[in-house]
């Protein structure tokens, strides 16, 4: 029992490490996150990469629904969230490529046993979009973004609590992304796409990367006096 | 075909912290040790490097470092009747994948069992008697003792750089550790880290109510630290990214900061990665192993032939391995015969959040392991007979980050969307601090782990299956916690607060993270028949496999599991240099 060995994978060299944050690509080639030099994008002007026109007004309503700019801080259309979701669809989240995809799948067991639908995240925000567009056009005569905002709201409520039922697609489901994502891209570091210059973060005092405060741990119940950095290297 | 490698004497299954420990034990003796790990290579730098670490939406919520089911998961059911569904995106448990393994992205709450956990069932029936154990639990003891492991523990901690204060030194209870723990030979090699507010909170009302706070072991650094291979650690920044990330510090103790850049100096150890090991090859009488069959980076199959095959894939890896090589007779359930898979038990835990209006926690200065702790309702400490249950928990008020996607606790009734949903999220974050109970799980003659019958991997093997439901006993427990959390929250006086346990209606629920502390399903022990593993984690059926990891647990303790896990493995390289190589064949006598 003797026998060296040459260490095959050991790093030869350390490789520069100062903001080389991956961009995240799947098939698409879009990259995903921002880059460090170039401002936030706006919202009024960015083509969404995914979505369809009609998609994308309707992930702009919806968004402004579930977190309005009404009262204190910044609402999601502010912050740039619908953005984050666009490109959330073209990166690895949107596609399950994380994911165990194989059939068979059992979509009805109960819901304590996590995902088990044969859908991508892109394929459900695809058929649940249209979906909704349908219900809102049979019940109220009009697309979901051209509603009046309570009607909205009623809209996004029953999807939430399975109050509508749609044939290829779990309302649910649907809703719960939405909600998830944008969350997501409300709080999420800027360079993914929202969260635009940190506004969420500062309306909360999250100073969001700088991840170190050995000066501050002891100072107890004391608020924390400086504002956020963001990976983008932006300063707030 | 296949191709072979050229023979070495030593092949490791996965490079987290067993392996590498292993790693360190076995070139000790000249041996010539290859390591293959599944996932990336990974180090601090410039894996963990500032500032890409501080990321929440890729590390803490797409679970970037973790394992990706689309290559690697398990299915899951609560009965033996029930069909089994895949884990398919990650939610209760994430598994590590990469170079360190879970020890890069763990917390590092670093604990030792108390002694009579590795006793369980003899302490039961010698304090309360046989009959209260029901018919459906299947507790064991480890075949090891406290007194036996503790040089073990000991070393452990050393290496890894925890921050404590001792409890029990040699038998001497010191004031402000624990003193409900086993006896130590020696104190923490770092003190405990700073107290935030949450700390002073806690350990003051904890005090007032007589009862025994002390700090949270922790392996994140209170100082500067060199251990003993050499290996330094800085002072922990409180990053506030800690669990899910890998630190940017060199501060969280971890493979790679105390164990691989010393290891890796060695000519005589190597490793691969990105190379996933499919089986332990067996001679043709099934007695020996003879290597392990991988997919290497390039999709090739390649035969390692060994001496000696360590697994260290983590516990529930360790299980499918050994069921996908047929090693040890698989567990049956409805027989109770059979012991590969048996016993796979979890972690019962509850908490309370607690509301000040006007109070500044500043959430996101945290660290892993940074927090308060009592122990007064230790598996040691419950009157199992009176109390109708058998297990126990610690209580910790921990602050480990205020990662905003994640950690935004929100009062009771507050709206989950809409304008009032930001008015509460601004009037509570940074408001919120918890306790939460961390207890233990028995095992249970319907919880375990097979291979799966409906569903494969890429490379076509079964999947695992998990067959795990909480169980009465264990709500007990718990609920017995919660009357107590319940007391104590009131006594912190907060402006609102909320319990969140398990209740007996509660069923497993794969969705929200619970904890990486998998247990069981190779238990060692000390009876061929009712254990995969003899005292020294060697397999009883094929003497040169040894299986490191949480997979030895009879059941679970009530603790995070790496100090045992640490330990242990510890332990078994010294039986297995001392014992083993000069006279290889079954240390125990079947
Ligand atoms: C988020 C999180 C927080 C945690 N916090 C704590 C804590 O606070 N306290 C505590 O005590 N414990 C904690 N743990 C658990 C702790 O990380 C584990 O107990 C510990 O890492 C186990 O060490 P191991 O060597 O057995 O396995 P691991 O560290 O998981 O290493 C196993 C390695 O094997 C590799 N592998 C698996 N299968 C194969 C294969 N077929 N071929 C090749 N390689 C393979 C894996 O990729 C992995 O790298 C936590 C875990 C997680 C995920
Ligand atoms: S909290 Fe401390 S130990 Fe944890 S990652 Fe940050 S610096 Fe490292």
């Amino acid at each position: 029992m003797s026998a060296k060995l040459d260490n095959a994978s050991r790093r030869g060299f350390i490789k520069g490490s100062l903001m080389m944050i991956p961009a995240v690509t799947v098939g698409s080639g879009v990259s995903l996150t921002a880059k460090a030099d170039e401002p936030p994008a706006n919202l009024a002007d960015y083509q969404p990469t995914y979505f369809t026109d009609d998609e994308w007004r309707f992930v702009m309503a919806a968004c402004d629904r579930l977190i309005p700019s009404d009262g204190d801080g910044p609402g999601a259309l502010e912050t740039n969230v619908p953005i984050f979701i666009d490109k959330q669809m073209e990166g690895k989240f949107g596609h399950a490529a994380d994911w165990y995809m194989k059939p068979p799948f059992h979509p009805d067991v109960s819901p304590l046993f996590g995902y088990q639908s044969p859908l991508t995240p892109r394929e459900v925000y695809r058929k649940g979009i249209e979906a909704t567009q349908e219900y809102c056009q049979a019940q109220h005569g009009k697309s979901f973004a051209a509603l009046d905002h309570d009607l909205q709201t009623q809209v996004l409520t029953q999807l939430e609590k399975g109050d509508i039922t749609f044939d290829d697609v779990s309302a649910t489901q649907f809703f719960a992304f939405l909600l998830q994502n944008t969350k997501e891209g409300y709080f999420a570091d800027p360079i993914h796409g929202g969260n635009k210059h940190m506004a969420s973060w500062k309306f909360i005092g999250f100073p969001g990367a700088r991840a170190s405060y050995l000066a501050w741990v002891d100072q107890r119940d004391k608020a924390y006096p400086l504002g956020p950095v963001s990976l983008t290297g932006e300063r707030g | 075909m296949a191709k072979t490698n050229p023979h070495v004497d030593v092949v490791m299954i996965g490079l987290g912290w067993t392996s590498s420990i292993m790693g360190m034990e076995l070139t000790d003796e000249g041996l010539s040790v290859l390591a293959l790990e599944r996932g990336p290579d990974q180090d601090t730098v410039p894996d963990f490097a500032y500032p890409k670490m501080a990321d929440e939406l890729t590390y803490g919520v797409r679970y970037q470092l973790m394992q990706r089911p689309a290559k690697s998961t398990l299915t899951v059911r609560h009965g033996i009747q029930d069909l089994a569904v895949p884990y398919r995106s990650l939610g209760s448990f994430l598994p590590g994948n990469g170079v360190g393994g879970a020890g890069t992205h763990w917390n590092g709450h670093t604990w030792r069992p108390q002694p009579n956990e590795l006793r369980l069932k003899s302490y039961v029936e010698e304090n309360f008697g046989a009959d209260i154990i029901p018919d459906e639990m299947t507790i064991q003891d480890y075949g090891v003792t406290y007194d036996e492991l503790e040089p073990h523990f000991d070393r452990f901690e050393k290496v890894a750089g925890i921050s404590g204060k001792a409890g029990n030194l040699n038998g001497e209870i010191q004031e402000g550790g624990n003193p409900f723990e086993g006896w130590r030979s020696d104190d923490y090699p770092l003190p405990p880290m700073k107290r935030t507010l949450n700390d002073t909170l806690f350990r003051d009302m904890a005090a007032s109510e007589g009862l025994h706070p002390f700090p949270l072991p922790a392996a994140n650094a209170s100082q500067a630290y060199t251990n003993p291979y050499g290996m330094q650690l800085a002072p922990c920044n409180y990053c506030g990214f800690c669990e899910r990330y890998g630190c940017l510090n060199y501060s969280k103790s971890s493979p790679q900061t105390c164990v691989l850049g010393a290891l890796k100096q060695r000519k005589n150890f190597a490793y691969r990665a990105n190379c996933e090991v499919m089986k332990v090859n067996l001679a043709s009488d099934g007695k020996t192993a003879t290597g392990v069959t991988y997919i290497d980076e390039n999709g090739d199959e390649v035969i390692q032939p060994a001496d000696l095959v360590i697994m260290g894939a983590y516990s529930l890896h360790n299980v499918h391995l050994l069921l996908l090589s047929g090693i040890g007779k698989p567990y049956d359930p409805i027989s109770g015969e059979g012991v590969v898979g048996k016993n796979y038990a979890y972690q019962m835990n509850g908490g309370a959040t607690l509301y000040f209006k006007d109070k500044h926690f500043n959430p996101f200065i945290g660290a892993g392991a940074n927090g308060e702790t009592l122990n007064d309702f230790g598996v040691e400490q419950i009157d199992f007979g009176q109390e109708g249950f058998i297990g126990g928990s610690y209580f910790n008020a921990a602050m480990t980050n205020g990662q905003p996607i994640r950690n935004m606790p929100l009062p009771k009734g507050a709206p989950s969307w809409g304008a009032e949903w930001k008015q509460a999220v601004q009037e509570t974050y940074g408001h919120t601090m918890t306790i939460g109970s961390h207890g233990s799980n028995m095992a249970y003659r319907d919880c375990y782990l097979d291979l799966d019958p409906n569903y494969t991997d890429d490379h076509g093997r079964p999947l695992m299956r998990m067959t795990f439901n909480w169980k009465d006993n264990d709500v007990r427990m718990t609920q017995f916690m919660k009357q107590k959390i319940d007391a104590l929250s009131k006594a912190l006086g907060p402006d609102d607060y909320k319990l969140s346990f398990k209740d007996f209606d509660s069923q497993y629920d794969v969705r929200p993270y619970q904890t990486t502390h998998n247990v069981g399903g190779a238990i060692m022990g000390s009876d061929p028949k009712s254990s995969v593993l003899n005292r020294y984690l060697q397999t009883w059926d094929v003497h040169n496999v040894f299986v490191m990891g949480a997979s030895a647990f009879p059941q679970n303790l009530q603790y995070n599991p790496t100090g045992m896990v640490g330990g242990l493995t510890y332990w078994a390289a010294k039986a297995i240099r001392e014992q083993y190589l000069p006279n290889p064949g079954p240390l125990v006598q079947a």
